[in-house]
């Protein structure tokens, strides 16, 4: 018993893992005023030229390939794809004026078609089957902690043997969350996202905080892509995998009242939601059914806050609507 | 010191635009788009003209193909028809898809379980009707809370997508399924099945019979005037005595009742059976096909031409010069960002700095 609920927190923070990044860039984005629907694109476009970098690179370095080189070139990769898709997003919504919906919607198919053309044409190119070598998987996969830590029972499988990129994620969301609070910077994003037209009047360039925050999440969300791939998906591309993460990451974001350390506990439980599937068997309850209990749970919460109508658990005043200064 | 101070360039709003040249800009944005779409095509070696050449073969050179293409067609079109009063009105109703799915699981209830006692003509009206009614109440459920507490719609049609294609999901591993195990819902039997006409199922004149009603329904009737005025300001309206929530709910049931037609002619028309992808992304790319025609009920009988071509082909180019058909996602995609810039120009006119100054004589 004691061993199933070890391996189902185990395998709920591998999968929340994705859900986080995908959501603390999601936030970012939202906090700004831009509802980003995208993120479904962004992530595939993340996990293909993620596992696209890594591939090429070792396929270059040959067997001095080095995990950690491989790891920051996956990284990197990933994130400059999500950074190129949302400044299409921006440069449509923010300096264009173009439906935030739709702009992020045509994003979503974009990004997917993006994802899966350079994810095929990588395996057509490479003979039918690309695949990085045993030691850079590993690398992938490995903890950051010494086996000692591992070892102790009960909470060393808990609290140390996750990817590097957990731990990664839980440093971007305490960071995003001293950005957005503690900071004068975090303060006036804040304010754009609140009231464009006050913030606007008050001397803050709109412009430049949405295109920067857009920019940045959309990067940060498509690390959540490459992380997926490369480690729940076992550094293959696969699709049928990936679809629909980018969507439950948009409902996360609602479910943790945009607040990035929310993001933290929430994405592991609906990472635990996900997979609970696989690993218990609830009697009279079917599998398929408590699948869809993160949309439920996401619903619950988003009608619930929006009846309280408490001030401070609101989605930024002006998500999703643009700012012409012109019309008033 | 002046001329400092005034941006490079301005923006000002356009008063009046021709007709023609309006859409004189929309086609060059098309053609643009159409050149975008080289790009990834080049990048993999493949040459563009006949990529396009075999996209064009492939959707529409044989009346095989052509009936494959409008087959695709139909459904974008129904739903993009289902979307445009929601979009008219500003209520972003992306739950197309799971509105579609729940009109299938009504159509497909009475397809498996009545299909031995009720003739053939009868059997499909009901399973019409209830599939309108199953897509209808999917949608009043967003549109309820939007009327009463203002919850935001984007977000809530959303997951319920996924809650309806979950439930398919059961249904087709559980109560529905056929042989034990296999995990499939077994195939309608002919009394289920839409007649074709022309050799494609008959689902394309209820969409053709839908564009006219559509049209008359948002131009000319007092309901469609109430729906642009609510998406014009929803203050407007109040003023004005419109029963706002009111409106927006019956303004969904009439999108959700549509798309769960939608729904019943793929089941009944295309797959003969129900499975969780039965909506397959047609809720979503339809949202594009309304968008790009500018909700004009005639201007998506083309669009959703345009986008079945594109997919249709691009499955031959993938056979034939195994490029990935996912290219008619990236162009698809390429087409609205195109699209969605033009509008920009259209409304806006660039006044730059320096013209300024010689008319200002400095």
């Amino acid at each position: 018993m004691m061993s199933t609920i070890i391996a189902l927190i185990v395998a709920a923070v591998t999968f929340g893992t994705v859900l986080m990044y995908g959501t603390l860039g999601e936030i970012l984005t939202e906090k700004s005023g831009n509802l980003n629907l995208g993120v479904e694109g962004i992530m595939y476009m993340g996990g293909a030229f993620g596992l696209a970098g890594a591939f090429y690179y070792e396929k270059a370095a040959g067997a001095a390939a080095s995990g950690p080189a491989a790891i920051i070139i996956a990284i990197l990769a990933a994130f400059a794809a999500g950074m190129a898709a949302s400044a299409i997003y921006s440069f449509l919504t923010i300096t264009l004026r173009a439906n935030q919906n739709v702009t992020g919607l045509a994003l979503s198919i974009f990004g997917t078609g993006i994802g899966q053309f350079v994810g095929e044409f990588m395996r057509v190119s490479e003979g039918g089957y690309v695949a990085l070598s045993n030691n850079l998987k590993e690398a992938f996969s490995a903890t950051i902690f010494p086996k000692v830590f591992v070892n102790i029972p009960v909470i060393g499988n808990i609290l140390f043997s996750h990817t590097v990129f957990f731990y990664l994620a839980i440093v971007v969301a305490v960071l995003m969350y001293l950005f957005l609070k503690k900071t004068k910077w975090g303060m006036y994003l804040t304010a754009v996202g609140e009231s464009p037209s006050t913030s606007d009047a008050a001397g803050i360039n709109i412009v430049k905080y949405k295109y920067l925050a857009t920019i940045i999440g959309g990067g940060i969300s498509a690390i959540g892509g490459m992380v997926y791939i490369m480690t729940t998906a076992g550094c293959v591309w696969n699709h049928e995998g990936l679809s629909g993460v980018g969507w439950l990451a948009v409902a996360l974001v609602i479910f943790c009242m945009w607040r990035p350390l929310n993001a933290i506990w929430g994405s592991v439980l609906f990472g635990a939601m996900m997979i609970m599937y696989l690993r218990v068997a609830i009697p009279f309850i079917p599998t398929e059914l408590y699948k869809i209990l993160p949309y439920i749970v996401t619903v619950i919460v988003l009608v619930l806050t929006s009846m309280k109508n408490s001030r401070d658990k609101q989605p930024p005043a002006s998500l999703g609507n643009n700012y012409f200064r012109e019309e008033r | 010191m002046a001329a400092e101070k005034t941006p490079l360039i301005r923006l000002a709003k356009r008063t009046e635009m021709k007709r023609s040249s309006m859409w004189m800009i929309r086609v060059g944005s098309i053609l643009v788009a159409l050149l975008l779409g080289c790009l990834p095509m080049i990048l993999t070696a493949t040459n563009p003209f006949s990529a396009y050449g075999v996209i064009i073969q492939g959707s529409l050179s044989r009346p095989v193909y052509l009936k494959q293409t409008i087959r695709t067609a139909i459904p974008l079109l129904g739903c993009a028809l289902a979307i445009a009063p929601c979009f008219k009105m500003k209520f972003w109703n992306i739950g197309a898809e799971g509105q579609i799915t729940m009109g299938a699981v009504a159509a497909t209830y009475f397809a498996l379980f009545w299909h031995d006692r009720i003739p053939h003509v009868p059997l499909l009206l009901i399973m019409a009707f209830t599939a309108a009614i199953a897509g209808g109440l999917w949608a009043l459920i967003p549109a309820f809370f939007k009327a009463r507490f203002n919850t935001n719609e984007t977000l809530f049609t959303l997951m319920m997508n996924y809650i309806a294609i979950g439930i398919v999901a059961w249904l087709q591993g559980g109560p529905w399924e056929g042989r034990k195990g296999s995990q499939l819902i077994p195939m309608f039997s002919d009394s289920a099945r839409l007649p074709t006409v022309f050799g494609v199922n008959c689902g394309w004149i209820i969409a053709l019979v839908l564009v006219v009603l559509m049209y008359i329904y948002m131009n000319k009737t007092k309901q469609g005037y109430e729906i642009a005025v609510i998406g014009d300001s929803v203050n407007t309206a109040r003023y004005a005595g419109m029963n706002v929530g009111w409106i927006i709910m019956r303004t969904m049931f009439i999108s959700g009742a549509i798309s769960g037609i939608v729904g019943f002619i793929i089941v009944s028309g295309a797959n003969f059976t129900l499975y969780s992808g039965v909506a397959d992304g047609v809720g979503f790319t339809s949202i594009t096909v309304a968008w790009l025609s500018q909700l004009n009920s005639f201007a998506m009988i083309v669009i959703s031409m345009i986008l079945a071509v594109l997919e249709k082909g691009s499955n031959t180019l993938q056979t034939r010069m195994s490029v990935p058909a996912s290219i008619a996602d990236i162009i698809t995609g390429i087409l609205l960002f195109c699209m969605l810039s033009c509008e920009f120009f259209i409304n806006y006119k660039l006044i730059f700095r320096h013209k300024e100054n010689k008319e200002e004589g400095v």
